[in-house]
């Protein structure tokens, strides 16, 4: 089975983020870039299932410009086994993103798709979703457990109040929470392997996807701030304030 | 204009997130229908169809809704997609799940969690974990969108019941299946409805120490949260992360404890009305947000404001 894992680029999470001042976006020139944490858990959850015998191939895609090749070296310092590049210059959306993943789904045929449930930059949480929807396949968003078992996957999805379990037909789309795993660092032999790996370029294009935006963005600005508050003594003090200053107990 | 909007429903009650989320849905020209799924959900049904703003009710009585699969619920909608320019559900994990799926299926790209209808086609949501606010517009001819409930005010349930139409489930998929549900069991009120929240992290030290937050959310009658990296270190399940990777919160009172306060967790408080932290390092971003700062030992704290409570 091969399993397939699109991979995304993006701020680094630790990194502050400034709004560009024509408020246009945020400044992503000169930012330290990575993997979106949700991807890296994908990852790791394929290297898993193909260390367990469940797969035998690892395929880790990412849409964008030419340093997206950046990331997907390091899904294959990870232990991924190739890489498809689909050169864009565009912000793709998820739904663009999604058709171009399910043209590749076609040509490749994985039995599962494992992705992150968001990307940290948009927070969209769609991509996943809607891949399901284009290849008619079953989706296990959220997922903190995933198992298979012969042709059908059980995925425990993290819900509102609690965990769900589904079981779902395979091919299958799983999308990661934070729980699943905990993404190992690429070592650096495995990073030095990783850059004799295939990794094989694509365009739009070649699948056939019109990727021109559906959603234009107006404005970006600043949250409103907010002002730090006072410091109070004790415990007394505080109790006393939030009864007759702020009147919320 | 007519949009329909997803209402979601637990033991006989609407969910608290579907009515501030309707809200959205009746900032937008024209009708706004619910659908509501499930099999013998009268009292859910009679709820409904009393919601403020809505002009039609329909419901698929059916058993096999009464667990809810994306496959099938998006199939459902998709059926009737032809009757709605907009679709609308509230971004609890339901929303989330459902909402892009059939987006695809309509070939429109969905607006994620707005906090805001500005007109027809143009919406405000946050990115980058609510460290960018982002006026989007989009060209799509049907609009799919999720609603941050915290962004909203509740819609009241005290109108007229308008109609209520079954509908039939039609060409349903099955290619998945529930299996089962583990639903943390609380006394406490849901985090994402609370009117008060308790939240602890990494200084907690330990799970059993958050015993030491159940009792003061006891007093209060508070939901009691953590923070990423309380939960990343095993002291409490995932759902009760706060930040921008669990869940969205905007109570009347916070109370952040020995929480430091990366952005990541702010990400997902920082709209409370009141935020009170009580950390040991006066230095701890966290202290920049709070209106009320405490800088102190956590475990002396704790059993004296239970005291004070």
């Amino acid at each position: 089975m091969k399993i397939l894992v699109p991979v995304k680029r993006v701020i680094d999470p630790y990194v502050n983020i400034r709004v560009k001042s024509d408020q246009t976006g945020v400044e992503t020139e000169n930012v330290k870039m990575s993997m979106n944490p949700f991807c890296e858990i994908a990852v790791e959850e394929a290297i898993r299932l193909k260390e367990a015998g469940k797969a035998e191939e690892i395929i880790a895609v990412s849409i964008g410009n030419q340093s997206c090749q950046e990331t997907i070296r390091t899904a294959l310092a990870m232990g991924a086994d190739r890489g498809i590049h689909v050169l864009t210059e565009e912000k793709v959306e998820p739904i663009s993103i999604a058709k171009i993943l399910a043209k590749i789904c076609e040509s490749e045929s994985p039995g599962l798709v494992i992705s992150g449930k968001q990307a940290i930059d948009g927070d969209n949480n769609q991509t996943g979703q809607m891949l399901a929807a284009l290849t008619d396949m079953p989706q296990g968003t959220f997922a903190s457990k995933v198992e298979i078992d012969g042709d059908k996957v059980k995925v425990t999805r993290e819900i509102d109040g609690g965990l769900q379990t589904v079981n779902l037909n395979m091919p299958a789309i799983i999308t990661t929470d934070l729980r699943l795993n905990e993404p190992r660092y690429a070592s650096l032999p495995n990073i030095m392997k990783a850059k004799k790996k295939p990794i094989d370029q694509k365009s739009p294009d070649d699948y056939g996807v019109d990727v021109t935006p559906r959603v234009s963005i107006l404005k970006v600005i600043e949250p409103p701030k907010r002002q730090a508050g006072i410091k109070v003594e004790n415990v007394g003090d505080l109790v006393e304030k939030l009864k007759n200053e702020a009147g919320v107990i | 204009m007519t949009s329909l909007f997803y209402i979601e429903h637990a033991n006989g009650k609407i969910s608290d997130q579907s009515l501030k989320a309707i809200t959205a849905a009746s900032q937008i020209e024209g009708d706004v229908h619910g659908l509501i799924v499930g099999s013998n959900i009268d009292e859910a049904v009679v709820e409904a169809s009393k919601i403020n703003g809505l002009s039609k009710l329909l419901h698929l009585d059916d058993a096999a809704f009464d667990n809810v699969l994306a496959e099938k619920l998006t199939q459902v909608i998709f059926n009737i997609a032809g009757d709605y320019d907009y679709f609308l559900a509230a971004a609890t994990t339901t929303g989330k799940n459902v909402m892009p799926r059939l987006a695809a299926k309509l070939d429109v790209s969905q607006i994620s969690e707005i906090v805001a209808v500005e007109s027809a086609d143009t919406f405000i949501r946050t990115i980058y974990a609510g460290n960018a606010i982002a006026t989007v517009q989009t060209s799509d001819a049907k609009k799919v969108l999720t609603v941050r409930p915290t962004a909203f005010k509740a819609a009241t349930t005290d109108s007229a019941e308008c109609e209520v139409a079954k509908i039939n489930a039609e060409n349903i998929p099955s290619i998945s299946e529930f299996v089962g549900e583990e639903l943390t069991k609380s006394d406490r009120p849901e985090l994402t409805s609370a009117k008060t929240i308790i939240s602890g992290g990494r200084g907690m030290q330990n799970g059993e120490n958050f015993e030491l937050l159940d009792k003061v959310a006891e007093k209060l009658g508070a939901a009691v949260g953590a923070s990423r990296a309380a939960v990343d270190a095993g002291f409490v399940p995932n759902d009760y992360q706060v930040g921008q990777t669990g869940k969205v919160v905007a109570p009347e009172l916070y109370i952040a404890v020995g929480i430091s306060g990366a952005i990541q967790h702010l990400a997902g408080m920082k709209d409370s009305k009141i935020i009170v932290a009580i950390n040991k390092d006066e230095e701890a971003p966290i202290f920049d947000v709070a209106d009320y700062g405490l800088v102190a030992d956590l475990f002396q704290v704790l059993p004296e404001l239970e005291q004070a409570l």
